[in-house]
């Protein structure tokens, strides 16, 4: 009876397992893969000089600049405030801390536009702020704070959101065994913190370059789109694109899709990193 | 060692509380709270009455009810096919799989403005998977239809990312009591292994809805944004902005960011309840 019935299970399951992953596989080639390659395609549709002289472009050079220079600055901070936020979450027990990881949380949750919309409204020529500044002749929106503003707005939990789960996982036992040997708290967290968090502040550090880098939303709000001022590199394919520039808007959205390759390849090599260093440090 | 553990118990010993908190809390106020408050008080400070006239304008109802249908079925379409490809990474072992999960997290380091492009490209009436719909008279591109499809590149890896460890995680026992038993494979599947992944397959389903809902980069290229038809509800804020109606942006995007803080604690619960089941 189990002889009999065996193979014939096994068989049909053989065919459900085959159309199941030949399914699979459609879907992710027309979701995931098709999307891909029409970047690569569209970009060198015209040929690499093509692709090469829009991206040499003045405009799309100075939108790789600022892009740059805004992640640096949004990136920096998020990470300041991710170690911050894993020291206090991890490390102590206070009243409101489930409230303060759900804000933390927060940004994850809102719409990118409403980021930039809050810039706007308080720093906007008829925003909150408006008069004083104008009063003072300081720019926010429609120049590199308010770009600035409004990325950290969107990257701010992801530094933290890495830290938390690993540092609450490891515990205070190392950093407590440091600080009763006499290490003082900034040499415990440089020397004993830091290296066991390592892989994943790296992460996290990628993840919000990455969202930084390629932030469209929020960006598109405040930045007023002034050419070679104040256009990212996601909002100078919004121009060309609308310039009906299509190969050009595809060469500079070509040079994102790589980071986010990159990033994707860098998170998993990371990824992996962690496993064996866990791995290895388990038997000990 | 007892000694140890009895001395490490208060946790005083660690410094920095008051530092690592100053930060946190400053730093969100500063850049999250205080904004979004600014926000809420920009939409009431011409009074209630403003705020409901601004919402229930005809056409940002139009856009709220275009945005939450076309959240709702690229939701329900991500669920299905998030759940096919968590099942089979999970389950088989076929050449690539590593690959396919891999790209699986695409859509989440594809800045959203790539992807826009992208799917209007090829979904236009004349790009590759367009031409091939377009014989059959439907035309995805610049139509609700091109929020959807792009509502679900954005929407497919929640669902994929919540579902798998579940599966992962499936004592392989009871599907082995109901093979035994007689069950056939899809009886297991839906009396075995669907209740276990329902949880799981609910919240990503949620996120992907949520995440949708507030969605912009990847949807204004293909969405055509045509009012009443086509305008998506983050869309109506820029145009409000460009406009200089700052009450009216503010409270649309006052309405979202409640509409976000309902899905978070939907969201908040399910993650709960999957957890304990």
């Amino acid at each position: 009876m189990t002889a009999a019935g065996v193979p014939a299970r096994r068989s049909d399951g053989a065919l459900a397992r085959r159309l199941l992953i030949g399914l699979a596989v459609a879907v992710a080639f027309i979701l995931l893969g098709l999307p891909l390659a029409i970047v690569i395609v569209e970009a060198f549709a015209r040929g690499a000089w093509t692709y090469l002289a829009a991206l040499t472009d003045q405009d799309t050079l100075d939108a790789i600049r600022l892009t740059l220079l805004v992640a640096l600055c949004s990136v920096v901070v998020t990470t300041v405030f991710g170690v911050a936020a894993a020291w206090c979450i991890a490390r102590f027990e206070f009243r409101g801390r489930s409230l303060l990881l759900t804000v933390i949380d927060l940004p994850f949750s809102v719409s990118p536009v409403i980021a930039g919309l809050v810039q706007v409204l308080l720093f906007g020529r008829r925003g909150w702020l408006g008069p004083f500044l104008e009063a003072h002749d300081i720019r926010i929106v429609f120049a590199l704070p308010g770009i600035v503003l409004a990325t950290v707005f969107v990257t701010l939990p992801f530094v933290a959101r890495e830290l938390i789960p690993l540092m609450q996982e490891q515990g205070a036992e190392e950093e407590e065994a440091a600080l009763s040997l006499g290490a003082s708290g900034w040499q415990t967290f440089l020397r004993v913190t830091l290296p066991n968090i390592r892989f994943a502040l790296l992460t996290g550090v990628l993840l919000a370059n990455a969202r930084a880098m390629g932030e469209f939303g929020a960006v598109s709000v405040v930045s007023g789109h002034i050419r070679g001022a104040t256009n990212t590199m996601p909002l100078q394919v919004e121009i060309l694109f609308n310039d009906y520039q299509i190969e050009a808007a595809f060469a500079v959205a070509s040079v994102l899709a790589m980071l986010a390759l990159v990033t994707l390849g860098l998170k998993l090599a990371l990824e992996r990193k962690s496993d064996t260093h866990t791995h290895e440090e388990r038997p000990t | 060692m007892a000694q140890a553990s009895a001395l490490g118990r208060p946790r005083r010993v660690i410094p920095g509380l008051g530092l690592s908190f100053t930060i946190t809390t400053s730093t969100l106020a500063a850049l999250v709270l205080l904004p979004l408050a600014a926000m809420v008080a920009m939409s009431l400070s011409k009074g209630l009455p403003a705020f409901v006239a601004a919402l229930a304008d005809r056409r940002v109802l139009a856009a709220f009810r275009v945005t939450i249908l076309a959240a709702l079925g690229a939701a329900v379409v991500s669920a299905v096919c998030g759940m096919l490809l968590a099942w089979v990474l999970t389950r088989y072992r076929f050449p690539g799989r590593r690959f396919i999960d891999a790209a699986v997290d695409l859509p989440f380091a594809l800045p959203t403005a790539v992807a826009g492009i992208a799917l209007t490209a090829l979904y236009a009436p004349n790009g590759w998977i367009g031409a091939l719909l377009e014989p059959l008279g439907i035309t995805v591109a610049f139509t609700p239809l091109g929020i959807g499809v792009a509502l679900v590149f954005v929407g497919l890896p929640f669902v994929v990312r919540a579902v798998q460890p579940i599966l992962e995680d499936l004592p392989a026992d009871e599907e082995e009591a109901a093979r035994l038993l007689g069950a056939t494979r899809t009886q297991i599947f839906l009396r075995v292994i669907m209740p276990a992944a329902a949880p799981a397959l609910i919240t990503g389903f949620t996120m992907a809805f949520a995440r949708g809902l507030g969605e912009y980069g990847s949807v204004i290229f293909i969405a055509g944004n045509k009012p009443m038809l086509s305008e998506i509800v983050p869309l109506l804020i820029v145009i409000q902005l460009d406009q200089y109606n700052y009450v009216g942006a503010a409270a649309i995007g006052t309405a979202m960011l409640m509409v976000s803080f309902v899905m978070l604690m939907v969201i908040n619960r399910l993650q709960a309840w999957a957890a304990a089941r």
